[in-house]
């Protein structure tokens, strides 16, 4: 999922303090899953800026609501009844949710509330960590399942590096050398004859690298 | 223009003279000759020679050996650096290796997308853009200082140019918001795009001068010449960013194939008359694509030629 983490409050401030009717939109979907922009957050930041309103002696009006997600027109319609009454509106969605939620209401400021990291797992409650940077064609056949984009600080195709250590990143030591995984998984699979396989350049015209990216799925489209 | 650089291109704008420059493209090969036979044909009609840096993301040989090898040659190079390929660490770097040989000129680019080169599945760089290129050059040169901080004594003295592409439209206003922008950055020269479609580059250029941007960059107009009505045709459908209006199809395509050229190169002269008369501006680029010996008459026959000297 994706995976994002609250912005600091001052930077929410800094873009909020001279508006006096905000609406916080949380979303109920990845945002929640990583307890960073769901209804739980946005009552949290509500609170916050009410505060802040209050403690400077200015009456603001800040109110919460959550979407079940900010990333499809009919969720983001749910804010059709009400969305006028706000001067700016903070999501705390995905930058997707952000930038939808701002087409749709192409006249109300908008604010990112979250900074959008990264696609990745949950390890633990609080700890998540990259897994895939969505570059549209899936190595992870040919990888032992480890994806050497996401989990190789040069995105090397044919590593490890020279500065690979101890299983451990050059970047720094708290980060596992993807190239380990990937060698020590092959060997588990009895796959080691792949990892001897010079793989050729890479195709980057799927990835970012192609410029903004579009699925059109004919098959389900009305 | 602000700061002052040796650059020869920026002495003679300074010393009130329309500049003329042209450019040579670098071959797909290890042919150094190339350079040194083009740059040969043009270096009487021009006040600097560009150097395109992989131009169409087609890969050639680099645009700072090329121009090592034209100021060796006692020539003016203006070194072309585009974003696409490199990030601030090799763009920083290649300043500093061009200022060493005293290479004096610099046009910042963002470069086209490799989409359109002969190496489209690759990645991209872009860590910085063109704007960014001009700040950081000039970072470099006024406060002798990289990006990451670094202090250093020896500062490259680039006189600091961009393009500018006013038919990248409809809207002509964006396009002179954005000139300002490499102004503020600290842009000192701009070569534009192409011209073919004048009225649009007159409508730019009183934007412009109603600013007052022509007082801080100096503007050198784009010309290539057409050589036939396949290259007007294939300018006008398949360049992005260039507009050729279709009565310039019809004038180079009314004439018989084997007229052509000459057709084109009197548009382009025409074109330099007329362009010389508008305000702001201040000289000419003349991009002769694989047509460099093309140059000397244009220039000739536009009354470019011979060349102010300098003191």
């Amino acid at each position: 999922m994706i995976k994002a983490k609250p912005k600091p409050l001052e930077e929410i401030l800094e873009n909020v303090k001279d508006f006096r009717k905000l609406l916080i939109a949380g979303c109920d979907g990845c945002v929640t899953v990583c307890e960073a922009g769901g209804l739980k957050e946005a009552k949290v930041l509500a609170s916050s800026l009410r505060l802040y309103f209050t403690q400077a002696g200015q009456s603001a009006q800040v109110d919460e609501t959550t979407l079940t997600r900010q990333c499809e027109k009919e969720y983001l319609a749910q804010l059709s009844d009400n969305i006028d009454q706000y001067d700016a509106v903070v999501s705390l969605a995905c930058g997707c949710g952000v930038q939808y939620l701002a087409e749709m209401y192409n006249q109300k400021i908008v604010f990112p509330g979250v900074d959008t990291c990264f696609m990745g797992v949950n390890e633990e409650r609080g700890l998540y960590s990259e897994r895939c940077q969505a570059c549209g064609r899936c190595i992870l056949a040919e990888t032992g399942g480890i994806c050497p984009i996401a989990r190789c600080s040069k995105r090397m195709l044919n590593g490890p590096c020279g500065g690979s250590e101890g299983g451990k990143c050059e970047v720094n030591k708290d980060i596992p050398c993807g190239w380990e995984l990937i060698y020590e998984r092959l060997k588990t699979l009895g796959q080691l004859d792949r990892f001897e396989k010079p793989i050729d350049p890479k195709d980057w015209t799927t990835s970012r690298d192609g410029g903004p990216r579009k699925i059109v799925r004919e098959d389900l489209r009305i | 223009m602000s700061a002052t650089t040796p650059s020869k291109l920026q002495k003679m704008l300074m010393a009130g003279h329309l500049a003329v420059t042209s450019e040579v493209g670098p071959p797909r090969s290890a042919d150094g000759a190339v350079i040194e036979h083009k740059a040969k044909i043009i270096k009487d009609y021009v006040d600097a020679i560009n150097v395109t840096d992989n131009q169409t993301s087609v890969c050639r040989l680099c645009s700072l050996a090329a121009c090592i090898r034209i100021k060796l040659m006692g020539l003016e190079p203006v070194l072309q650096m585009v974003t696409r390929d490199r990030n601030r660490i090799a763009l920083q770097s290649d300043i500093l290796g061009a200022s060493s040989f005293g290479i004096n000129n610099i046009l910042c680019l963002t470069g086209d997308h490799q989409h359109f080169g002969d190496h489209p599945t690759c990645a991209n760089v872009f860590d910085l853009d063109s704007a960014q290129l001009i700040q950081t050059v000039r970072m470099m040169r006024d406060e002798g200082k990289l990006l990451g901080g670094f202090e250093f004594e020896v500062r490259p003295q680039m006189f600091i140019g961009a393009a500018a592409n006013p038919f990248a439209g409809p809207n002509v206003a964006i396009r002179v918001a954005r000139l300002g922008k490499k102004v503020a950055a600290g842009v000192q020269f701009v070569q534009t795009q192409c011209i073919y479609n004048l009225d649009t580059f007159k409508t730019f250029m009183q934007m412009v001068v109603d600013r007052g941007l022509d007082q801080q960059v100096a503007i050198l107009a784009g010309i290539t010449p057409l050589k036939n009505v396949g290259m007007a045709k294939y300018m006008q459908k398949r360049v992005p960013g260039i507009d050729v209006p279709d009565e310039i199809v019809k004038r180079i395509g009314g004439v018989p194939k084997e007229k052509q050229a000459e057709e084109g190169l009197k548009l382009a002269v025409e074109q330099i008359q007329e362009l010389k008369e508008v305000p702001g501006v201040r000289g000419f680029h003349i991009m002769a694509i694989e047509w460099e010996e093309k140059v000397p008459e244009i220039t000739q026959a536009a009354g470019l030629y011979p060349r102010p000297k300098l003191d």
